[in-house]
């Protein structure tokens, strides 16, 4: 094996395509300045193909190896976790490609480049993305055909790279769907396994929530089995902020039970909630679910949360009883906690809450003034609130003016605090858009949303929207039609793209499917679909069985192909080997080097009695083979007369 | 001593899994049953390299990792087959191999035919350490040379011959173990510095040694197959005429009758062999007629290129009493 040969054009080409394949789609997630270094190495392998130049020194390969993982170690702050090994990976294989002086070169690449192509799925697994990684390994099949077989022109490698892939692809399905499923992980992982799932957080900072604002990704699909509640109702409960230190709400004291601390009871809403994974453990169920929820919790400010974090897609069948009354005879230190402000801050609200509470001691009253109030002043609803500073509640309400939803809520809950009303700011999403492909209620992090409840005596906890003061239209239609016109939407949200709308209703249908049975497919889903084929109790046995029986049959399948591209030779040349064979087995095969001529020659004086017939044969198959006829009726008669041949 | 052992150890394994014994009979087409695989230490890392992935998938849960490693498995594992398939149904036959001296290279020729209409792609020949790296084309035979190093006189045999292909992935190595029943005369070293040819005798009388008689011009005969190319008479042939053999009349005169008796007897087999070639060679070279004497017979006076062939191998297979006549 020629390990040490130095690559040719063509495998370098087919490595080249490879790696970028995979390293583009990571730029959206490593750091720019190791993106630029992966780009620049890259270009310069590039340059040294093209103009035949030398490759770097090894020192100098190394120096920036190391130059890279002492940039990694500040950037990401650890070596060890997925983010910085990613990076260090695409490093890695920039370097390994610009070395490239051996074949062995070229395969420790192929398997880096295949490593890293693992290392995308931590942030993304799209449709798009697994297109991507089939392209890639394609490419990764064609680089190592090259090697074998550097003499084919490309297209035929790419050929036979295809007809690999196509043969490996019922491996995979098969493996994919049989394969032992195992619920990870099996071993602690690092901190930072499950960073980069964007949602909401148990603290409120403004900015935070409209930093979701901009983001189109969904954070979760919910089907109504039946009619949907009105926009009105759809608050999805996340966590609830009761402590404020002057700048951050954070969430307060709160107990978790088996059984809710209300009773449910008006009208129901049914609904089936996918929920993509937060690593958190809030499962944001529309207000208020009823008792009976598998494998949750009820907390004492009314939320459900799961037992553990969602870290992988999840699904639940849930029920919401939005007019539930909740709270009416409330613990007197949760109250206490809500009524709680830091001492200094913010002294132009409490004096308006002063002149709002002032003679009156109905908590109604004064909810009733501060909302009056709000609604005079001339709050802009915006998505890019200014920066505010230390007393930032006074200068929302009196200076700036314009803020986003976690503004209005917050100002609202300090007010009604200030006043001596018991409030609270939630957390959670409001609203969705309803996909008319397959009518699922899509909530996108855009719809993160923040909104206060206030506690009145004989009425419990009470959603108040402060929002919904200024931009009633955003509790309504959602945030495209709160907006001012010049406000810069997520894009897809711009009502002049509604025909890109539609193409987004139907790939988001279509990646909903994905999302339930590929990237969903897990130990149970698995165990579902043996049970709807007919098993009643799969185990892993059974799984082995039906892995054995199939791989089986598809290898039976690949070796008939591979036996199949057998015998196509032309007529004339099969009889004439038949012949040849015949006349062997009597103990006259021709040499290699003989003539038919020759052979026929030599058979005659052989087999002296059937002298004649062995010259006739040999002689008319050399006139069909090299003279210029070419009637398919006298190879049919020599094909003849060769099987009447008989020697006895 | 080890080497020994290694050597009946596999003589032992070929016999056993590789179904190898007696020469094969030829054309020799490789059938499924001859045809091995195992993977190649680059498919080792690429298997270890895919187990690593499956537990990153397993433990973090990344279906799509799922996908990529049985994608890459079932790809290797169809290479598996194509790896088989490059390599059946190929036929072997053993080609010619011309003599050789000793510590030259033999050359052995295979013919490799391809009876399928698709390409071979990355084919090797592999004997005593020699490789010969081929492919061939749709429908082709190609003559494939392995040239081995030679120390003994005698027979030598090809022997056990492995045809391998790393090809499609350079994952798996798929193999036959053949032994073709070819051989290649290999002639005693001849010395590099002999003795001038002993003188001649009889009636030679009246000659220098050596330099009996190469131009005195006699005639032309028609021309034998085994006639020197060196004495062939080109300009008649280029005039259109027909191939005649030069006839020098100095040959007739000078015979020189190289006997293994009259060798000192501080010589040893070898030496006296080597020294006998170098003489044959001489003579050869010089056209003159010679015998040789060797202890077990005599081979009479003659010349030419099959005189010389007869002789050298006599002293090749002198003493090998079992392979003299084979």
């Amino acid at each position: 094996m020629s390990d040490a040969r130095a690559p040719s054009v063509v495998q370098q080409l087919w490595l080249l395509a490879t790696t970028t394949t995979t390293l583009a789609p990571h730029a959206t997630h490593l750091p720019a300045w190791l993106t630029a270094v992966c780009a620049s190495l890259l270009g310069l392998r590039v340059l040294l193909s093209w103009r035949r130049g030398k490759v770097p020194h090894q020192a100098l390969i190394l120096l920036i190896a190391v130059a890279a993982g002492v940039g990694v170690k500040i950037d990401f702050g650890h070596f060890f976790g997925k983010d910085p090994g990613v990076a260090l990976l695409a490093v890695l294989l920039c370097l390994k490609l610009l070395e490239g002086r051996s074949t062995r070169d070229i395969r420790a690449a192929i398997l880096l480049s295949l490593f890293l192509q693992l290392g995308l799925f931590f942030y993304d697994q799209t449709l798009a993305i697994a297109g991507l990684a089939l392209t890639g390994a394609l490419l990764a099949t064609i680089t190592l055909l090259s090697l074998q077989d550097e003499n084919a022109p490309p297209v035929a490698q790419l050929r036979t790279g295809a007809v690999l892939l196509a043969q490996g692809l019922p491996f995979m399905l098969i493996l994919f769907v049989l394969f032992p499923r195992v619920q990870g992980p099996l071993w602690g992982l690092p901190a930072d396994a499950y960073s980069g799932m964007s949602g909401l957080s148990d603290s409120m900072t403004p900015g935070s929530i409209s930093q979701l604002g901009l983001s189109d990704a969904i954070a979760f699909r919910v089907e109504f089995h039946g009619s949907p509640p009105p926009p009105t109702q759809r608050y999805w409960r996340g966590p609830v902020l009761t402590s404020f230190d002057g700048r951050t709400w954070r969430t307060g004291r709160f107990t978790t039970a088996a059984e809710p601390a209300y009773v449910p009871a008006g009208p129901a809403y049914d609904y089936g909630l996918t929920l993509e994974p937060h690593n958190q453990n809030w499962l944001l169920a529309l207000d208020f679910p009823p008792p009976g929820v598998p494998q949750a919790r009820y907390t004492s400010d009314y939320r459900l949360v799961a037992n553990a974090p969602v870290r992988t897609r999840a699904r639940f069948n849930l029920r919401a009883y939005p007019t539930t009354a909740v709270g009416v005879d409330e613990n007197r230190d949760v109250l206490t906690d809500a009524v709680r402000l830091p001492a200094t801050f913010n002294p132009r609200s409490r004096a308006l809450a002063r002149d709002l509470a002032t003679g009156t001691p109905s908590h109604d009253l004064i909810l009733a003034r501060t909302i009056e109030h709000l609604r005079r002043s001339d709050l802009t609803y915006t998505l890019n609130p200014p920066l505010l500073g230390t007393h930032a509640i006074d200068e929302f309400l009196f200076d700036t003016r314009r803020g986003f939803c976690e503004h209005f809520a917050s100002a609202f809950v300090f007010v009604m605090r200030a006043a001596g009303v018991p409030a609270r700011v939630v957390t959670g999403y409001q609203g969705g858009e309803i996909n008319p492909i397959d009518r699922t209620l899509v909530v996108r992090q855009s719809d993160a949303h923040a909104w206060a409840e206030v506690w009145l005596a004989g009425r419990g906890w009470t959603r108040i929207d402060p929002t919904a003061v200024a931009a009633p239209r955003r509790i309504e239609s959602g945030l495209a039609a709160a907006l001012p016109e010049w406000e810069a939407l997520p894009f897809m949200m711009r009502p002049s793209f509604s025909w890109l709308r539609d193409l987004r209703h139907h790939w988001e249908a279509l990646s909903n499917t994905w999302n339930i049975w590929v990237l969903g497919y897990n130990p149970d889903r698995q165990q579902d679909l043996l049970k709807r084929i007919g098993f009643s109790r799969p185990d892993w046995r059974t799984l082995g069985l039906l892995l054995g029986l199939s791989a089986g049959i598809l290898t039976l399948l690949l070796f008939i192909w591979a036996f199949a591209l057998r015998q196509q030779r032309d007529p004339l040349d099969r009889a004439w080997s038949s012949f040849c064979r015949k006349l062997a087995r009597h103990g006259a095969a021709r040499h290699p080097w003989e003539g038919p001529v020759d052979y026929g020659k030599r058979l005659a004086m052989t087999f002296p009695r059937h002298a004649a017939r062995l010259k006739d044969i040999a002689g008319r198959y050399a006139r069909l083979r090299y003279g210029s006829s070419t009637d398919d009726r006298h190879v049919r008669d020599l094909v003849q007369c060769i099987r009447r041949l008989n020697l006895k | 001593m080890a080497r020994q052992r290694f050597d009946s150890l596999r003589r032992q394994v070929d016999r056993w899994l590789f179904r190898v014994g007696r020469p094969d009979p030829t054309p020799l087409v490789l059938r499924q049953r001859r045809i091995f695989v195992l993977p190649t230490p680059a498919g080792l890392a690429f298997a270890a390299a895919l187990m690593v992935m499956l537990l990153t998938s397993i433990n973090y849960n990344l279906s799509l990792g799922y996908a990529l490693v049985f994608l890459l498995g079932g790809v290797a594992f169809a290479s598996i087959v194509h790896a088989f398939r490059n390599l059946l149904h190929l036929s072997l036959r053993p080609g010619r191999s011309e003599p050789v001296f000793a510590g030259e290279r033999a050359r052995f020729s295979i013919l490799v035919s391809n009876a399928r209409p698709t390409r071979r792609p990355g084919l090797r020949l592999n004997a005593h350490g020699a490789i010969a790296a081929f492919e061939l084309a749709a429908n082709d035979t190609a003559d494939i040379a392995l040239s081995c190093p030679t120390e003994r006189r005698g027979w030598m045999r090809l022997g056990r011959v492995v045809i391998e292909t790393t090809y499609p992935l350079g994952l798996i190595r798929a193999w036959s173990v053949l032994v073709p029943d070819q051989r290649c005369l290999v002639y005693p070293a001849p010395e590099p510095f002999p003795p001038p040819l002993p003188e001649g005798t009889a009636d030679s009388a009246g000659r220098r040694p050596g330099h009996a008689g190469d131009d005195d011009f006699a005639g032309l005969r028609p021309h034998q197959p085994s006639d020197s190319p060196r004495h062939v008479a080109w300009k008649t042939l280029a005039r259109g005429g027909p191939m005649l053999t030069k006839q020098f009349a100095g040959l007739v005169a000078g015979e020189i009758h190289l006997d293994w008796d009259t060798l000192p007897w501080a010589l040893g087999t070898d030496a006296r062999l080597s020294r006998l070639v170098a003489w044959v060679l001489a003579a050869e070279r010089g056209a003159q007629a010679y015998s040789l004497a060797l202890p077990d017979g005599i081979t009479a006076v003659d010349r030419g290129p099959q005189h010389t062939a007869t002789c050298l191998k006599r002293l090749a297979l002198f003493g090998n009493g079992a392979s003299a006549d084979v």
